[in-house]
């Protein structure tokens, strides 16, 4: 006699429910629970402690504080300079660091299509609020992690005057960063993985 | 103790006293009957006590001299070996005497000090190459995985580290170590493959070897908890639609990660070929992701936060993206690595003795799942052949692949070609161009999974080849 998928599912299934209703205690208390307690609530200090860097594009979590293009060319001086060049062109041949190139913070605009791309803050990245995030979370590479809030901002201001993304004047601080158009903010399109080689 | 017991104990303290004090090393009379009690046990002339100490290990032929021991001790700590090795005196005929008693490695043992395979680090010390050319069936032993780090590597004491899963969720959670270890755990021998191996090779052949050319894979056996365990237990709040995953070095390295992804097959993994994860590899706790480009399985993680939108970070935005030349426009979140494979024996700088008979051997992996078939090309592709596998194939590692070849002493060029169980077939590197356009430099090429060529000179000479010449 032939059984049908289904009816074959059905009787796996009902077997397997008399399996459970006639095993005896002891299978049932060597099965895994669906949930567990491990691990403690984390505090709001807990959270407090490793959360408040995460920047998003809308600015979201952005701490207090400002800072504008004068005051981030002096911390640009002291702190960056040496690795992104003091015209913010990258320094060749630094030693055990990238080559000069990828350490360029401005520039590239219009060589995305050539073969040459050129890919900086002002010719590639999409937010602006990026550059915040970045920089506080991994630069200067000597020192991470080591610059305030308004120190941040300022640089920031500096880096985006520099690429002519803003003007001079802008204070930037939680409210004006996330306002910030990039030039390359619309040049990125999700992974649609045309070509499935076969 | 028997009074000749005691005896003993005390002739062995002089003589270990007297030798010590010959080489320079003296110690007192309560220290030598110390080291002389530890040794008297009933496994006799076990060298445990005598090798517990860096100033006995430095001592030890004087005691083997004074004691009449003829077990092999190490020399002065690490003096000649190579990396991961220690280096031992070799035996005139190791038939003749005892070798080294057990114990003197302190218990973990090491390789043996004639073999020198490393990872090659780049100028920049940011990746680690995986020696490939000399590799054997598909795991990588866990020293040499390779490495790729965005700010070195932190030394973390996993007692003053923890893992907080907070944003949106009914109960944010903090999870140390010993919790993680509480849960049911998973085992999966997967491979780990930055997006950025072989890149350097799109528009011309530049590395010299398969190490260098294609060294960021490798393949362990990883165990962890499924993130999805945990997830479960702090409960998503609707609308959760991403985790931003963060690690503890000084990149503090983001990235995000689709919550689909972390409730397939997430892990979050502690163990790596059977022990503690490595350093280099997140210890103590890193993010795995299944089949995706390595950096986003964040190493030393210590946070996963749940939200309902990217973060576009700098590792997925500046870096990590897909520049087609062609439009200007950049893929984003290209998270799947490809089939790929790559002929290791014989590759980039070998060179075959003569004539005959070859085993042409390599790897083959793909983020979509099993290796299907993989097919050699001795001929520069005009012809293609299969490759036998080794069982067993796994979904998303490394699989080993064989080919016999008699080489007739011309000049040829050897291929490898992986398609996976989904119909994906590694491309051309024409094709890669032809997908996303042209670079001069080609230095920024993420996901290349081109066909490698080798070649083979009359004179036995093998050398990395490009088919644009």
């Amino acid at each position: 006699m032939r059984i049908r998928s289904v009816d074959r599912k059905y009787a796996v299934l009902l077997a397997s429910a008399l399996a459970i209703l006639v095993a005896p205690d002891i299978a049932r208390a060597q099965g895994y629970p669906s949930k567990f307690d491990f691990g403690t609530p984390a505090s709001s200090q807990d959270i407090a402690a490793v959360v408040a860097i995460a920047i998003g594009p809308d600015g979201r979590n952005l701490p207090p504080g400002k800072g504008d293009y004068a005051a981030g060319k002096i911390i640009y001086a002291n702190a960056c300079s040496a690795c992104h060049g003091a015209n913010l062109q990258g320094v060749a041949g630094l030693r055990d660091m990238p080559a000069g190139a990828s350490l360029r913070l401005i520039g590239g605009r219009g060589t995305l299509t050539t073969k040459n791309p050129v890919m900086t803050v002002e010719s590639y990245w999409p937010y602006a609020t990026t550059l915040f995030d970045y920089v506080r979370r991994a630069m200067p590479f000597n020192a991470p992690g080591s610059l305030s809030a308004d120190e941040i901002y300022a640089v920031s201001a500096y880096i985006l005057a520099e690429g002519n993304i803003i003007d001079k004047t802008i204070v930037l601080d939680a409210q004006t960063l996330p306002r910030v158009q990039m030039p390359n903010r619309d040049g990125f399109i999700p992974d649609p993985r045309p070509e499935l080689f076969k | 103790m028997h009074s000749t017991d005691s005896e003993r104990l005390n002739t062995k303290a002089r003589a270990i006293k007297e030798a010590l004090s010959r080489i320079g090393e003296p110690i007192s009379e309560a220290q030598a009957k110390n080291i002389a009690a530890q040794e008297d046990c009933e496994c006799k002339d076990g060298m445990f006590a005598l090798a517990a100490t860096r100033r006995q290990i430095f001592a030890g032929s004087g005691l083997v001299a004074a004691v009449g021991m003829t077990v092999m001790l190490p020399r002065a700590a690490g003096a000649k070996a190579p990396a991961g090795a220690v280096e031992y005196p070799v035996e005139d005929d190791s038939t003749k005497e005892q070798g080294r008693m057990m114990g003197v490695d302190g218990g973990y043992g090491s390789r043996s000090q004639f073999e020198s395979e490393v990872r090659w680090t780049n100028p920049t010390k940011s990746a680690g190459f995986s020696p490939l050319q000399n590799s054997y069936g598909t795991l990588t032993p866990s020293g040499l995985h390779y490495e790729r780090h965005h700010g070195g590597i932190p030394n973390i004491d996993p007692a003053r580290h923890s893992l907080v899963i907070h944003g949106m969720v009914d109960r944010p959670i903090k999870y140390s170590l010993a919790d993680l270890k509480r849960f049911p755990t998973l085992s999966r021998t997967y491979f780990l493959e930055c997006s950025g191996t072989t890149g350097s090779e799109i528009m011309k052949a530049r590395e010299p070897t398969v190490q260098r050319t294609h060294g960021l894979v490798s393949t362990s056996e990883w165990t962890g908890v499924p993130l999805s365990t945990l997830l479960k237990q702090t409960g998503l709040k609707p609308g959760a639609a991403w985790v931003l995953a963060e690690g503890a070095d000084a990149a503090v390295m983001t990235r995000s990660v689709p919550i689909d992804k972390c409730m397939s097959d997430a892990l979050i993994v502690f163990a790596q070929n059977g022990e503690a994860m490595r350093p280099e590899q997140g210890y103590p706790m890193r993010l795995f992701l299944p089949g995706w480009e390595g950096n986003i399985s964040i190493k030393w993680l210590r946070r996963l936060e749940i939200s309902d939108k990217p973060y576009y970070t700098r590792e997925e935005t500046s870096k990590y993206t897909d520049l087609i030349t062609t439009t200007g426009k950049s893929r984003i979140f290209t998270f799947t690595m490809d089939a790929k494979s790559v002929i290791t024996f014989p590759s980039g700088e070998m060179k075959l003795p003569g004539a005959g008979f070859y085993e042409i051997t390599g790897l083959a992996w793909s983020g979509r799942g099993k290796i299907a078939r993989v097919e050699v090309s001795t001929d520069g592709g005009k012809s293609w052949n299969l490759a036998s596998l080794q069982d067993p194939v796994l979904a998303i590692s490394q699989t080993r692949f064989r080919f016999p070849w008699i080489w007739d002493g011309t000049s040829a060029v050897i291929q490898s070609r992986a398609t996976d169980e989904t119909g994906y077939s590694q491309p051309t590197h024409q094709q890669l161009i032809a997908e996303r356009g042209p670079l001069e430099t080609g230095s920024l090429f993420y996901h290349m999974n081109a066909v490698q060529s080798w070649s083979i000179a009359a004179d036995g000479n093998v050398k990395n080849a490009h088919p644009l010449g």
